[in-house]
């Protein structure tokens, strides 16, 4: 029996903005099985970002490889989709017309457009705020929308850019727990950008923890909470234990290490 | 809320008031001083050389408002197709922007007799020199508008593979909308001012038909205060209301999603 190919593969990835610049990523290796969810945690500036847009092909890598399902990620586009750190909704298309935007550029049917717009508004709670316009909604509505919207054109992959980063706790808290549940109803794998540990623990199969300058792998922990998980994972001993071990981990990566100092 | 009403009344009670406590500023003056009329007329002989000459002050209102409508309805197309072919070529709006600015800067009323040189006065010339007037305004707010698209909205369209014409109609032009109300609104006033500049030098084929710009030199020419003051209120009467029809299409097209046109609702 064959192994299945990994749904994202990170071969020696380097990216520098210009050449002379210092890398932003350096000689990242990494593979992702279809179906984890992945957290990618580390401080600002350490490429989080960047390594999203990589794997998106919205930046081109300036060394090594990134392939999704096997694909270069500019052809893979079609399997992937982007929830960006702001809600990212077009201020002048109602909440309805927002979700059908990807299907619209996609150039589907009306009828099929009308159906999955309805049922993904049912999804994410939101049926009743379909003709309202973003700016009559709240952080967390905005922010739901935009991850229905994502999932429109029923992605195998879903890249996340500090989605909830913008939220109060208690909101958050609750996206994330709704972002679980969704997952038990479309399986994709998910690459998740976050600067908080619970929530990287709280969601994921995995977090990989970058160390700055140049941004590089430097921890990858399993996070063994078994799925479904709900808000009581959260007062759990086995829960604490992860986050202070996880904690921990991310703050050593931190430390100015002697080559920093060197540069 | 009734707090909120009794304000407003009195706000428009007042605002009536002090209007006219300025007429009656005005007919004082003329009354205890003995300014000569030709000088200064009084409102009252303002106002009856309005309901007087009636039909002369609507002809020329109207031709006034042909020539602004015109001109600035060709600058609108003109100047949106402009800032479309800005934004989508970056080397071109280089080359050609600077020359936006340059047309901004020309002195109109020295520019105004060359027009008439070369094509000649008439109706043509007075709309050329509104469309002089009108253009820079809308090109450089639409094509701001166009090219100020947020990052992440570039990359959500190109993730799900959007072409440059949809990315044109769905992102930019929307986006643009009230950039361009901004540029127009401020070319609906030059309109108005363009075409009086416009017909000052251009004038009128026949004696004692003209515009509002013509009929100024002509009363002027005659003499006739009361009549270049009934003039002037209504070259100002109609410079409001181009002004106010456009910041009706803007709440229009505006006021559902846009913060501004919509905070100006919540003000009110």
């Amino acid at each position: 029996m064959t192994e299945p190919i990994p749904e994202v593969i990170f071969r020696d990835v380097t990216k520098r903005f210009a050449p002379s610049s210092p890398p932003v990523l350096e000689g990242i290796s990494l593979d992702v099985a279809r179906g984890e969810f992945v957290s990618i945690i580390g401080p600002s500036g350490c490429g989080k970002s960047t390594l999203l847009k990589l794997v998106a092909g919205l930046s081109p890598c300036t060394r090594g490889q990134i392939t999704v399902n096997g694909m270069a990620p500019n052809k893979a586009r079609k399997l992937v989709s982007f929830v960006f750190q702001d809600a990212t909704l077009l201020p002048w298309r109602t909440v309805e017309k927002n979700v059908a935007l990807a299907l619209e550029l996609e150039h589907r049917p009306k009828a099929e457009i009308a159906a999955t717009v309805a049922r993904l508004l049912d999804l994410v709670n939101l049926s009743k705020v379909g003709k309202s316009y973003p700016r009559q909604l709240s952080g967390g509505m905005k922010m739901r929308v935009s991850i229905a919207r994502a999932l429109t054109t029923k992605p195998r992959l879903l890249l996340m850019d500090e989605p909830f980063a913008a939220l109060d706790e208690i909101t958050r808290d609750r996206m994330n727990e709704e972002l679980l549940r969704l997952r038990e109803e479309q399986d994709w794998t998910v690459l998740f950008v976050t600067h908080s540990v619970a929530e990287a623990v709280f969601l994921s199969s995995r977090v990989i923890i970058l160390a700055p300058h140049p941004g590089r792998v430097a921890h990858s922990i399993d996070i063994d909470l078994p799925f479904p998980r709900t808000a009581e994972v959260r007062e759990s001993d086995a829960f604490d234990d992860l986050v202070n071990h996880t904690s921990r981990l991310l703050r050593e990566a931190h430390k100015p290490t002697s080559e920093a100092h060197r540069v | 809320m009734t707090s909120r009403t009794q304000r407003r009344l009195i706000l428009i009670v007042g605002s009536i008031g002090v209007f006219a406590l300025l007429l009656l500023t005005w007919q004082a003056i003329i009354h205890f001083g003995k300014v000569p009329p030709y000088m200064l007329p009084a409102p009252l002989q303002v106002a009856k050389t309005i309901v007087a000459r009636f039909p002369d002050l609507w002809g020329s209102t109207l031709i006034t408002l042909q020539e602004a409508a015109a001109g600035l309805a060709l600058s609108i197309v003109a100047g949106i197709l402009i800032a479309l072919i800005f934004a989508s070529a970056t080397p071109i709006r280089q080359l050609f922007f600077p020359y936006t600015i340059l047309l901004q800067t020309v002195p109109i009323m020295g520019v105004t007799p060359i027009i008439i040189m070369w094509i000649g006065a008439g109706l043509p010339a007075v709309i050329l020199v509104v469309f002089i007037f009108c253009l820079p305004s809308i090109i450089a707010n639409t094509t701001q508008g166009l090219i100020s698209v947020d990052e992440n909205f570039m990359h959500l369209f190109q993730m799900h593979n959007a072409s440059r014409l949809q990315i044109l109609r769905t992102l930019r032009f929307p986006n643009a909308l009230p950039y361009m109300f901004v540029g127009i609104r401020i070319s609906s006033g030059l309109a108005v001012i363009g075409a009086i500049t416009g017909e000052l030098f251009a004038g009128s084929t026949q004696v004692g038909i003209g515009g509002l710009g013509y009929s100024i030199i002509y009363a002027m020419a005659q003499l006739q205060t009361d009549y270049l003051f009934a003039l002037v209120i209504a070259s100002i009467v109609l410079g409001f209301s181009f002004f106010f029809l456009v910041m009706f299409f803007e709440w229009l097209a505006l006021h559902k999603w846009h913060e501004s046109a919509a905070a100006s609702r919540t003000d009110a």
